[in-house]
Order: structure tokens, then sequence, then C-alpha cells
């Protein structure tokens, strides 16, 4: 079991293309597990297409390679790769009915009978009686759905899709999301989704791999990457994170202390990506809660002390932007669970989180605050 | 009730708005149709009374209408090698242009990037002289002592006193020519809107590219090819300039004799006969076509 699991690995090695002086993917190294989920997330430029593109063949490598289930198919020709694409703008063939389009690629490896097969893989992506409806005749999540069943029905042992639901509105996506799930769930594939929806790789990936600048930032489940995040890019990129610049001041006993702007903070070690030197001190922002003052505060917390600047209120939550002393503002989600009041405008607070919630980052020499204050609506 | 009052007033306002927009398109229509209506459809009724006048008539002495349909078997009898050899000359040409323009629009449309313009430039300058000086300089190119007949005398596809010039052979490649940029234009226009995401997805879905070229490219390219194929085979099948440059009596076609009938034996009623018989051997053919093409498929 365990090396039949071993052998479907799809495994990037040293991947490396460059257009002209342009490096698109830079040196990129990675394991996805066969059956596994993954999710390359990144804004875009940041590579993960062209990685997805190397992968399906569509796209040569400058060097490194591509090896799946221990074989070499770096060189292969796409229409030889047990792998097969959900594109972007889903590629349906507009001459040929839904059926065709989905049996495309039994047919051009001649396999007969197909009939059957196709009708079960309509099924799958309930879209049973529309084998003979033109591609132009279906909504976009509907095409979407057929592009998955053509790709599907392959039983590539990778199956790539490249923001399939980028052409969707907000809530055929969260439906298509789910849809895509099961259906990896039910058939078992490798399923490589490449996407800059950071929620979107979140909800539906085993594994994520955040992706900056042709290279992987950081790798891991979506908790840990959203937990603890590695680099001051991911901590912005996969939700927000107040950011405050600082420095390590000591340490004592398991705990790391930081000197920022006059005051000292500690972090346990363990959730220190740096141990000394110019360093980050990161809370995200639904870790921040508010109090009218220091003394309410409740024991073994720290805070900053600041001036509500702005708030909105989305329902859940209510968003508040705090303005600190030194002029950085900090955003602090409140949920809106309890009768709690809303805080006004210009009051003055104290934002306090536990110490085991904040994380420590290493930072540039001279780079200031890095937070995000935008009150985004949270969907 | 104001609102109602107001109502009734607004009502012929909002009419008269729908009834403009109702007949814009007629007056659109209007001066095409004009057009139309006073050199095409009254000449054509005008020929086909012609085409059933006794033919005993003359130019000077008038014509009678005495209904000779008669005229047409007569036309037709005399003349159907002629009809043939049109239509196989014209078929011939045609295929010969999809043949070579067909790379040609494929490359122009999906590998000349930069050079798309001056390609397409390169297609159409020929337009700039006339049609009757161009087929004069292949009078020129394909002379006895001239270098093509020359190579090929000397490679030996062409006996020693074999010539290109007043035979068949000309007079294809004459029309093959001269319709060569009806049968590209239209192939490029489909061409240049084919996707090429759609051969990535067939080259994703194991299709090699030949098979690509089978199952997408070409049956998304139909609508060019089949309008190419009629922008050539309909005016070929009526062309005269060519056959009558560079081919022989031997090698005329039915334009020739429509040609001669008309200026030169000035039998009328059996010009437009011939005229009338070509138009529906023409207008059948692409009726057929146009079905087993099944356009209305590939659009």
């Amino acid at each position: 079991m365990t090396m039949a699991a071993e052998n479907g690995d799809l495994r990037l090695v040293s991947l490396t293309k460059r257009f002209g002086i342009f490096t698109a993917v830079d040196d990129l190294s990675l394991t996805i597990p066969q059956g596994g989920f993954f999710a390359l997330l990144g804004a875009s430029g940041c590579g993960k297409t062209t990685t997805l593109r190397m992968v399906a063949g569509l796209e040569e490598p400058t060097s490194g390679k591509v090896q799946l289930g221990g074989r070499d198919i770096s060189r292969l020709r796409p229409y030889k790769r047990p792998v097969n694409t959900v594109f972007q703008s889903y590629a349906l063939f507009p001459h040929l009915d839904v059926f065709e389009n989905v049996a495309f690629g039994l047919r051009r490896r001649g396999i007969g009978d197909i009939r059957a097969q196709v009708e079960r893989m309509l099924a799958l992506v309930q879209l049973e009686g529309y084998g003979k409806r033109r591609p132009a005749q279906l909504s976009g999540g509907q095409q979407q759905r057929v592009a998955l069943a053509r790709a599907l029905i392959n039983h590539p042992q990778v199956l790539l899709l490249d923001e399939p639901l980028g052409a969707l509105d907000l809530k055929l996506r969260r439906q298509m999301q789910i849809e895509l799930k099961r259906i990896q769930t039910e058939v078992g594939l490798t399923f490589v989704h490449v996407t800059h929806d950071q929620e979107e790789a979140m909800t539906m990936a085993d594994t994520v791999a955040v992706m900056n600048a042709g290279r992987i930032e950081q790798l891991g489940a979506p908790a840990e990457i959203y937990e603890f995040p590695s680099t001051p890019f991911v901590a912005n990129f996969l939700g927000q994170s107040n950011l405050l610049a600082g420095q390590v001041a000591g340490r004592s006993g398991d705990d790391i202390l930081v000197s920022a702007y006059g005051s000292r903070f500690s972090v346990p070690a363990a959730r220190c990506r740096a141990v000394d030197g110019d360093v980050y001190l990161g809370v995200r922002p639904e870790k921040l809660h508010l109090a009218p003052d220091s003394d309410s505060v409740p024991a073994g917390h720290q805070w900053v002390t600041g001036v509500v600047s702005d708030s909105s209120y989305v329902g859940v939550s209510t968003q508040y932007l705090v303005r600190t002393p030194w002029g950085t503002e900090v955003s602090a989600f409140a949920s809106n669970a309890g009768v709690l009041a809303q805080v006004p405008l210009g009051a003055h607070v104290v934002a306090y989180w536990r110490p085991d919630h904040a994380f420590l980052l290493g930072r540039e020499a001279g780079a200031g605050d890095a937070t995000q204050p935008l009150l985004e609506p949270v969907p | 009730m104001s609102v109602l009052a107001h109502l009734p007033a607004e009502t012929p306002a909002q009419q008269t708005r729908r009834g403009h927009s109702r007949l814009l398109p007629y007056l659109l229509l209007l001066p095409g149709g004009l057009w139309l209506t006073v050199f095409f459809a009254v000449p054509a009724v005008q020929l086909a009374a012609t085409s059933l006048y006794d033919p005993s008539g003359s130019l000077q002495e008038g014509y009678a209408m005495t209904w000779e349909f008669g005229n047409y078997a007569d036309a037709l009898s005399a003349y159907w090698p002629h009809f043939v050899r049109s239509l196989v000359y014209a078929g011939i040409a045609t295929l010969l242009c999809l043949l070579l323009g067909y790379p040609l629009a494929y490359a122009i449309a999906q590998k000349a990037t930069r050079f798309k313009n001056l390609m397409l430039v390169c297609v159409i300058a020929p337009f700039f002289t006339s049609f009757l000086v161009r087929t004069l300089a292949w009078k020129t190119i394909l002379s006895d002592n001239g270098f093509v007949v020359g190579l090929l005398r000397d490679v030996g596809i062409l006996g020693s006193d074999g010539r290109l010039l007043a035979t068949s052979v000309a007079v294809v490649l004459g029309l093959t020519y001269n319709f060569l940029p009806f049968m590209v234009l239209p192939l490029y226009a489909s061409l240049d809107r084919l996707d090429g995401r759609l051969l990535e997805a067939a080259n994703d879905l194991y299709a090699s590219p030949v098979r690509a070229f089978a199952k997408v490219t070409l049956p998304l390219s139909m609508p060019g090819v089949v309008a190419g194929t009629l922008l050539t085979f309909i005016p070929a099948a009526g062309d005269y300039i060519n056959a009558e440059l560079l081919g022989t009596p031997n090698q005329y076609m039915i334009g020739n004799v429509i040609d001669s009938a008309f200026l030169v034996r000035l039998d009328y009623p059996q010009a437009a006969a011939l005229s009338f018989i070509l138009m529906a051997i023409i207008l059948a053919m692409v009726f057929v076509y146009v079905r087993r093409a099944g356009t209305d498929e590939v659009l």
C-alpha cells in the first residue's frame, strides 16, 4: 500500500522556467502525494500556472524534472502524459456536443463502447441528459462541469485544475468547490489546483503551497500555514496579519522577548521563525481583542493601546482599525457572538492577545510594520 | 390619478418610437434593395425573356417573343462539352486553391505573429493590378521559351517539344492563380479566430498534433473552407479570360461561348439561355454542397 502510494507521487525536481530574462518558476521542488488535493496558491504572475503547464506538458521546463511515479515525464509530449487539465477558460470544443466533448479523450485513445462511461461521468457531474447540447447552450457552471467530466473520464493519474472556478460567480463557486471536493474524494485521484483565491485553497486542499515570484514560500496544511506562517508574504497573502516591527531582546525560558515601540512582548519559542535580530511580531486580527483599558485585560495577555479609527460591521463580526500611538493601524475582528456593544469611533482602547497566539517572523532590517489595514468584508 | 391622466398622452409617442425602430431594418435595406432591383432583378427578368425569344430574329430586325423553350435544349446539346469543361476546370482550380491556400492561411493566422499584416498585404497586393494584365503576365511565364517550360523540359516532365501555353494545364493554373486570394481570405478569417487553447486542450486529451488538426482545427475552419470554395468555384466556372488568353478554342469554357454568342455571333436568345443554364447548374451545385458540408452545424 505504501509502495503503491509512493509510486503514484508527482515530484517536481528543481523545476525552472525562464521566458527570456524573466524567471517564471525558480528552482521549484516539491512532492505531491498520490490521492491528495494540492493547491498552488499565489497572486497572478507568481508562476503557479506555468508550473501547472509544465506538469501538463504544455510548457517545456528550462531545467529540472517532472516525475510521476518515479518516471521522468518532463520531455513527454502532452498527449502522451497520464495527466489531464481543466482549463481556466474550459476550452470546450464548440463544434462538438457535450457527449463528444466528454468522449474526446477516450476516442483519441481508441477506446470502444464509451456510451456507458460517458453517461456515468455526466451523472457524476450532474449533467444527465445534457449530452446532445452544445457548449454554447450551457451556463458557466455547466460548462465548468463538462470540462471537469472531460478530464476526469480519462482517469488521469493527476488532474490539473487551472483556476477552474475563476469565471463563476460567488455562490456558484462555493457550490462547485464542494462538488469538486466530493468528486475528488469519490474518485481518489491526485488533484493539483491552481488558484489565487486563498479561501478556495484553504477550504478544498489538504496541502497548500503558497507561491511568490516563482518560488514556494510555504507548504503545509491550510490550518498550519494560517496559524503559523513562515514569511511576512504568507502572513498577509493567506488571510491578513498585523505585523509589528521589533527586535529580539533576549530569551526567558521558553519565551523569546521582543521589544517594539518601547514595549516588551514575549512569544513562545515554538512559534518563532526567527530568534534574533530584526523580527516581526505577528497577530491575526481575529486573535486581537479590544478592552476599554489595560485593567480589563485578562491575565497572561499582552497589549498595545490605541484609538479606534474605523470600524465596519459585517454581521458575524465587527472589524475595527485601531491606530497605535506610533501611527500604525492594526486590525481586530470582534466576534458578534455575544450582545456586546459596538466600540465607537475615537474610543481609547487596548488591543490584547495571548502570547501563544502571536508568532515571530524574520524581518529585513529597516522594514516597517506590515499590516493590511483594509476592512474587507469576510464572505 | 395623475399618472393615469398622463398615460394616453405618452402612448402615441412611444408607439411612434417603436414604429421607427420597426421600420429601421427596412430603411437600411432600401438602398441595396433598390440597387439590386434596378441593376439585377430587372435585367435578369429581361435576360429570361430574351432566352425565350424566337431565335430566327436578329438585333436589326428585332426579336419576337414565342416562348421558345427549345432554346435551352438547343444550347445544351450544342455546348454541353463546354459546360462540363467549365465545371471540371473550376473544380480542379478550386481544389488546387484549397490545397495551396489552406497551409498559407494557416501559417498567416497561427504562425506569422509579426509578419501577419505584411503577409496579408502580399495576398491582396495582386488586386492592385488588373486581372487582365496579370493573366497576360502568365502568358509570358508559361510561354514556350519561358523559364518554366525550359525547366520542365530539362527535368523531363515535359517532352522536348512539350508546352504549357494553350493547354488545359495553363487554363487551370491561370484560374488557380487568379482566384487564390478569394480562397485564402475566408480561410484566414476562420483560422484567425481559432482559439489556440482548444488545441492545447486537444493535446492534453491524447490528441497528437495531427489528430488535433483533424478533429479540432479542420472542423472549426469549415465555414472558411465552404466560403472559400464557393468564392473560388462560382466565378471560376463562369470565367472566360483565362481560357481566352492561356488556352485555345479547345480549352474554351462556357464563358467563352456566352461571350461569343453575345458579342460575335449576336445570338441573344442562345446567349441568354446559356447564361441561365450556367446559373441553374451553379445554384444546384452550391445548394447540394452547402447542405452536405453542413455549415450550420459548424457555425
